[in-house]
C-alpha cells in the first residue's frame, strides 16, 4: 500500500533561495515567517501550495517562499489566483496584496473574489500608505494624513477593508496586528481549513513611510488594553485585567467594566462567528475601541468551486456528448456526394 | 394587390442574393437564417450575413431599428453574402427605404403593403408612398396584404393574442420565398416541432402561415417560378451550416480534446464577441470551465491562472477589451505562459460602430503593448474556417508556449456558411511543453533548442516549485533579474522565440497567378470578397494577377518575401486605413506596394474591388 501521510515539513522547506530585500524592521518578515511556519502544520504537499501576488511591498512575498508563485501586475492577483483555483480546485492557493494593490487598482476583482466565495486565502497587508511608490496616500490612509501625494493632508476617507468586504459579501474575516507572529500562524492555519475565500487583514507597520501607524493598538504595553482579540463561542472580554467587555446597547455596541453598575460575565456578548447576518460583525470591524482582531467572520457557505461542480456533474449526466465528434455531427447536418 | 409590373422572363441562375428587412422585432434573423439552411441542406452553397441595430428594441418602424439578414445561395462556389441583391423582403417602409440602394435595378421587391400605412410612412421619412409614386418604377415590386393575408389564415387558431398573430407574418414571406426558389418547407416545419414542443398552437400557426405564404405564391400565377439554383459541386462529404463564432469556439474544444488538455475561458461579454462565451458554457459536458468574469482584465488574468494551473486557457473579447488586456498580454509575454485571445474585431477606435465589421485592430494586435512584447498573430478568413484558425492559436501557444492573437472579424463572425464537418482525429496533432519531473540543472526557462519554448512546470508537480512574474527575468535560473546585458538578451529570445514560429506553420500560396503584373493581397476576413473578385479577373482573361491572402501575420510565412517579388505591382486591400501595408513595408524593401483601403465598417464590395483593380491592370 501506497503511503497516503504527508511529509513533514519545517520552516525550511518552504524558504527560497531567494535574499529577503523588504527594509529592516518590516512587519513583513514577520508576516513571511509567521506563514513558513504555519505550512508545514496544515497537512498539505508543498507542490500543492500556490501563492499569487500583484505588485506593491507585500507582492514580493511569493519569491520568498519555496513553494509555486506568481508574481502578477498590480491589482490583479486576486482574478489570477481565481484561475488557478478553478483550474486546479486540489491547490491551495493563496493571495498576498496590500491595501493600494486590493483596494484602489484591484478593487473591482477584490470585492467580485469575495462576492463568489472561491476558495483561497487571501493576506492583506494593510499599512495605510504606498510603499513601493514611495510614500502616496492609500484608500486606507486617515483624512488628514500628510504624505508625498498630500502634503497638506489626505481630503479622501479611508475604506475600513472589513467593512468593505464584508458589504462584499465576504464569509471569513480576520484582523490581526503585525507584531504578534504566534496569533498569526494560528489564523493562517485556521484560514486554510476555512471552506470559502478567507480574508486575513494583517495591521502592518512600514517603518520608512508611515511608522508607528498602528502602535496605538499594537504597542506591546497597550495591546491587551486597547484590543479585543475574539474567539467563535467566548464572552468579548478585554483588557490587561480582563476586566472590560462588550455588551450591545440599543443598536450600538458599547464599553462596560465588569464589577460595576452590577455588569458581571454573563451580561457581556458572546462571540458568534459563524452567524450568517453580519450586522454584529460589521460593528465589530468597526468599533475603534477597543479594536477587534481575531477571526470576526467565519460563516459557512457553499463555495463557487462546490457550485460548479455540481451543475457540470448535473450536465454531464443528461448530456449524451463524450468527445466532440458528438458534438460537431449532431442536430443538422447534410451529406454532399 | 398585386401589380407586377414587368413579368420576368424565367431564369436559370447559377447564384441568387436574398435579404429580409424589417423591424427589429419583425424575426428577420429567423427567417433568413431558415431560409439559408434549408438550401444548404438542397446542396447549394451559402453564405450569410446578419445586419441589425446595435438597440436591441430600436423603435419600431424607425430608420435606424432596421434589421437585416442577406443569404446568399448558389450552385457554384459562393465566398461571400453577396453585394447587390435579387430579392428584397421588405416588411416595411423604413426597410425598404435603408435598403433599396442594394437592389439591382429590374430585380423584385416584395413588401407588406399592410405596413405601408400613413404613420409608418413618417417614421420611415417617406413625403409619399414610395408604392404609389413612381419612385420605384425600376424595380419589379410584388405588393402583398401580408399582415392581413397572416391574420385570415389564424382565424381559426386558438389561444393566438394579436402580438402573436402579427410576429409570424415573417413566415408568410419565408413560404413565398420558399415557392419562388423551389425549396420544401420541411425543415422549417421540423424546426417548429422543436422548438415549440411546449406550445403545441404556436406549431399550428406558424405551420398555417408558413404553407398560406407558400400557396399564396403557388396560386398567383403572376409570380413566375422563375428561379431555379440546382446544388453546389462541393466536396463529398458530411456538411453543417456554421457561425463564425461558433467555429472559433468549436475550435478550441477539438483542440483541448486533441491536447488531452482542460479548457478554461475567462471572458468578458462584448459585442460583437459574446456568442463564443455563449456557445462554450453550453459545453459542461466537455468539462469546459467558463468563467464569465467581472470585467476584461480579470477575463484574461483568470486566463493566465488557468494557463499558470496547466489548463488549455482561452480570453473573448473585442478591440475596446483588447485595450484593457494589454498589460495582462505582456505579464503572459513575460512569464511565457501559453494562452489565446481572440479578437472578433469591430469598428473603433473607442466604442466605435460595435455592431459593424473592420481590420482596424491589426496593429493593436501587434503593438499594443508596454516594452518589446512579441506575440504570434493570426487570423482567420472565413466562417468555417474560424474552426481550423482557433485550433491552431491554441495549437501554436502550446508549442510555442506563447500568447497567441487570433484576429476574427464582425463580418465572419456572424457570417455563416457549410463547414466539411473536421472529426478530432483528422486535426493535427498538439504537442505541449509540459514536464513531470525536474530534470539535471533544471530551471524553470530551459528552453527547447529548437523553438526556444521554456518548459511548462505545472503546481501540483513535485520538486518542481518556481516562481514566475511580471520583472525581468534571468536567462538561466528564471529568477528577478536587473542584469542590463540579460534583459537585452531575454528581449532578443522572447523575439526570436516569435521569429521561429515561421518553421511551425504554412507557406503563403498565391491563387490564379504564381506571378505576374498585379498582386492582390488581404488578410483575415476579407477573403471572401477578394477571391470573388480575384476569380472574376481570372475568368474575364487577366491571366496576370494572382491573389494571395495571409492568415499568418506574426510571424508571415518564410516565403513571403519570394512570393510577393514574383510581381511587379503589390495592392494590399484592408478594412483599415492600411496596417497591413505597413507591416509589408517594414518587413521587405523594394516592392511596389500600393493600398486599397475601406473604413465605412462595411466589407469591400465585388464592383468597387473590380473597378479599382482594372484600373492598375
Amino acid at each position: 500500500m501506497e503511503a497516503t501521510t504527508v511529509e513533514k515539513y519545517t520552516f525550511k522547506d518552504f524558504t527560497s533561495d531567494q535574499e529577503v530585500r523588504w527594509c529592516p524592521g518590516c512587519d513583513d518578515y514577520v508576516i513571511l515567517r509567521s506563514m513558513q511556519k504555519a505550512l508545514p502544520e496544515m497537512g498539505l504537499k508543498r507542490e500543492d501550495v500556490v501563492f499569487i501576488s500583484g505588485i506593491g511591498c507585500s507582492s514580493r512575498f511569493p519569491y520568498y517562499m519555496d513553494t509555486y508563485g506568481m508574481h502578477s501586475i498590480h491589482g490583479r492577483a486576486t482574478a489570477v489566483a481565481s484561475g488557478v483555483k478553478l483550474a486546479n480546485p486540489k491547490l491551495s492557493v493563496w493571495v498576498v496584496t496590500g491595501d493600494g494593490d486590493s483596494m484602489a487598482i484591484g478593487g473591482n476583482h477584490f470585492i467580485h473574489v469575495l462576492r463568489r466565495n472561491i476558495n483561497l486565502n487571501i493576506l492583506l497587508f494593510n499599512n495605510e500608505i504606498y510603499g513601493l511608490t514611495k510614500g502616496q496616500f492609500s484608500p486606507t490612509s486617515l483624512v488628514g494624513q500628510k504624505t508625498k501625494s498630500s502634503p497638506y493632508g489626505n481630503t479622501q476617507p479611508p475604506f475600513s477593508p472589513g467593512e468593505l468586504a464584508i458589504g462584499a459579501q465576504a464569509r471569513f474575516f480576520a484582523r490581526i496586528g503585525g507584531n504578534t507572529p504566534k496569533e498569526m500562524t494560528e489564523l493562517f492555519i485556521q484560514a486554510e481549513k476555512f471552506k470559502g475565500t478567507s480574508l486575513i487583514e494583517i495591521l502592518q507597520n512600514c517603518v520608512i513611510f508611515n511608522d508607528n501607524c498602528f502602535v496605538k493598538y499594537t504597542d506591546k504595553d497597550v495591546r491587551e488594553d486597547k484590543q479585543l482579540f475574539v474567539e467563535h463561542g467566548k464572552p468579548m472580554i478585554f483588557g490587561k485585567n480582563k476586566d472590560k467587555g462588550l455588551v450591545l446597547n440599543r443598536l450600538k455596541l458599547e464599553v462596560v467594566t465588569l464589577g460595576e453598575n452590577g455588569i458581571t460575565e454573563v451580561d457581556i456578548l458572546v462571540h458568534d462567528a459563524k452567524e450568517q447576518d453580519p450586522t454584529l460583525h460589521q460593528m465589530l470591524v468597526r468599533l475603534e475601541y477597543p479594536l477587534v482582531t481575531g477571526i470576526i467572520r467565519s460563516f459557512d457557505d457553499v463555495t463557487l468551486e462546490e457550485r460548479e461542480d455540481a451543475l457540470t456533474a448535473k450536465v454531464k449526466a443528461g448530456s449524451n456528448f463524450t468527445k466532440t465528434d458528438d458534438l460537431f455531427f449532431s442536430g443538422e447536418t447534410y451529406e454532399i456526394v | 394587390m398585386i401589380t407586377d409590373k414587368e413579368i420576368l422572363q424565367p431564369e436559370v441562375l447559377e447564384a441568387v442574393v436574398i435579404r429580409f428587412v424589417g423591424d427589429s422585432g419583425d424575426g428577420m434573423q429567423l427567417t433568413g437564417s431558415q431560409f439559408s439552411d434549408t438550401s444548404a441542406m438542397f446542396g447549394n452553397d451559402v453564405a450569410t450575413f446578419p445586419n441589425y441595430p446595435s438597440e436591441i428594441r430600436a423603435p419600431q418602424g424607425s430608420l435606424y431599428g432596421v434589421s437585416g439578414f442577406q443569404v446568399h445561395i448558389g450552385s457554384v462556389e459562393i465566398s461571400t453574402p453577396g453585394d447587390q441583391v435579387d430579392l428584397l423582403v421588405a416588411m416595411n417602409p423604413a426597410g425598404l427605404k435603408t435598403n433599396l440602394y442594394a437592389v439591382k435595378p429590374g430585380h423584385t421587391i416584395i413588401v407588406d403593403t399592410d405596413s405601408f400605412n400613413k404613420k409608418n410612412l413618417e417614421k420611415a421619412q417617406y413625403d409619399t408612398n414610395p408604392l404609389e409614386d413612381g419612385s420605384l418604377e425600376n424595380y419589379r415590386i410584388i405588393e402583398v396584404a401580408m399582415s392581413s393575408l397572416t391574420k385570415e389564415a389564424l382565424k381559426e387558431v386558438e389561444g393566438l393574442d394579436n402580438k402573436m398573430i402579427t410576429r409570424s407574418k415573417n413566415m408568410f414571406a419565408l413560404g413565398m420565398v420558399y415557392w419562388m426558389y423551389n425549396r420544401s418547407t420541411a425543415h422549417t416545419i421540423e424546426f417548429f416541432n422543436k422548438k415549440f414542443k411546449n406550445t403545441p398552437n404556436l406549431i399550428e400557426s406558424n405551420t398555417k402561415v408558413l404553407n398560406a405564404g407558400f400557396y399564396f405564391a403557388e396560386t398567383l400565377e403572376l409570380i413566375p417560378n422563375a428561379y431555379t439554383i440546382s446544388p453546389a459541386k462541393m466536396r463529398p462529404g458530411k456538411y453543417r451550416i456554421i457561425m463564425g463564432n461558433t467555429a472559433t469556439a468549436w475550435g478550441f474544444l477539438a483542440a483541448a480534446e486533441k491536447s488531452g488538455m482542460e479548457l478554461f475561458l475567462g471572458s468578458y461579454p462584448i459585442t460583437p464577441a459574446t456568442d463564443i462565451l455563449h456557445e462554450l458554457v453550453k459545453h459542461k459536458h466537455f468539462g469546459v470551465k467558463a468563467f464569465q468574469a467581472e470585467d476584461e482584465i480579470a477575463g484574461i488574468t483568470s486566463a493566465i491562472g488557468a494557463s499558470f494551473a496547466g489548463d488549455l486557457a482561452i480570453t473573448t473579447t473585442s478591440g475596446p477589451g483588447l485595450a484593457l488586456k494589454g498589460e495582462a498580454i505582456g505579464l503572459a509575454v513575460m512569464t511565457e505562459l501559453p494562452l489565446v485571445i481572440v479578437n472578433v474585431q469591430r469598428g473603433g477606435p473607442s466604442t466605435g460602430l460595435p455592431t459593424k465589421t473592420e481590420q482596424s485592430d491589426l496593429l493593436q494586435a501587434m503593438y499594443g503593448r508596454n516594452g518589446e512584447s512579441p506575440v504570434i498573430v493570426i487570423a482567420a478568413s472565413t466562417p468555417a474556417n474560424c474552426f481550423n484558425f482557433a485550433y491552431e492559436a491554441a495549437r501554436l501557444a502550446l508549442e510555442h508556449m506563447t500568447p497567441v492573437i487570433l484576429l476574427t472579424d464582425g463580418y465572419i463572425a456572424n457570417g455563416s456558411a457549410p463547414w466539411k464537418i473536421r472529426t478530432v482525429d483528422e486535426m493535427p496533432e498538439i504537442r505541449n511543453n509540459k514536464i513531470l519531473a525536474p530534470t539535471e540543472n533544471w530551471y524553470p526557462y530551459n528552453r527547447d533548442e529548437i523553438t526556444l519554448a521554456r518548459n511548462w512546470a505545472v503546481p501540483g508537480t513535485k520538486d518542481l516549485e518556481h516562481r514566475i512574474g511580471g520583472l525581468e527575468k534571468d536567462k538561466v535560473t528564471g529568477n528577478v533579474s536587473y542584469v542590463p546585458e540579460n534583459h537585452e538578451y531575454m528581449t532578443h529570445i522572447r523575439a526570436e522565440k516569435i521569429r521561429r514560429v515561421q518553421y511551425n506553420i504554412p507557406e503563403i500560396k498565391t491563387e490564379f497567378a504564381d506571378e505576374g503584373d498585379l498582386l492582390i493581397v488581404g488578410w483575415g476576413g476579407t477573403y471572401g470578397t477578394l477571391h470573388t473578385a480575384a476569380k472574376q479577373l481570372d475568368e474575364e482573361g487577366f491571366k496576370n494577377v494572382g491573389f494571395a491572402h495571409f492568415n499568418y501575420i506574426n510571424p508571415l510565412p518564410k516565403n513571403t518575401e519570394d512570393v510577393l517579388k514574383r510581381f511587379k505591382k503589390i495592392v494590399v486591400c484592408e478594412l483599415n486605413s492600411g496596417q497591413f501595408s505597413k507591416i509589408l513595408k517594414i518587413n521587405f524593401n523594394g516592392l511596389d506596394i500600393t493600398q486599397f483601403n475601406k473604413v465605412q465598417g462595411l466589407p469591400f464590395s465585388n464592383d468597387e474591388l473590380i473597378q479599382q483593380f482594372k484600373k492598375w491592370i
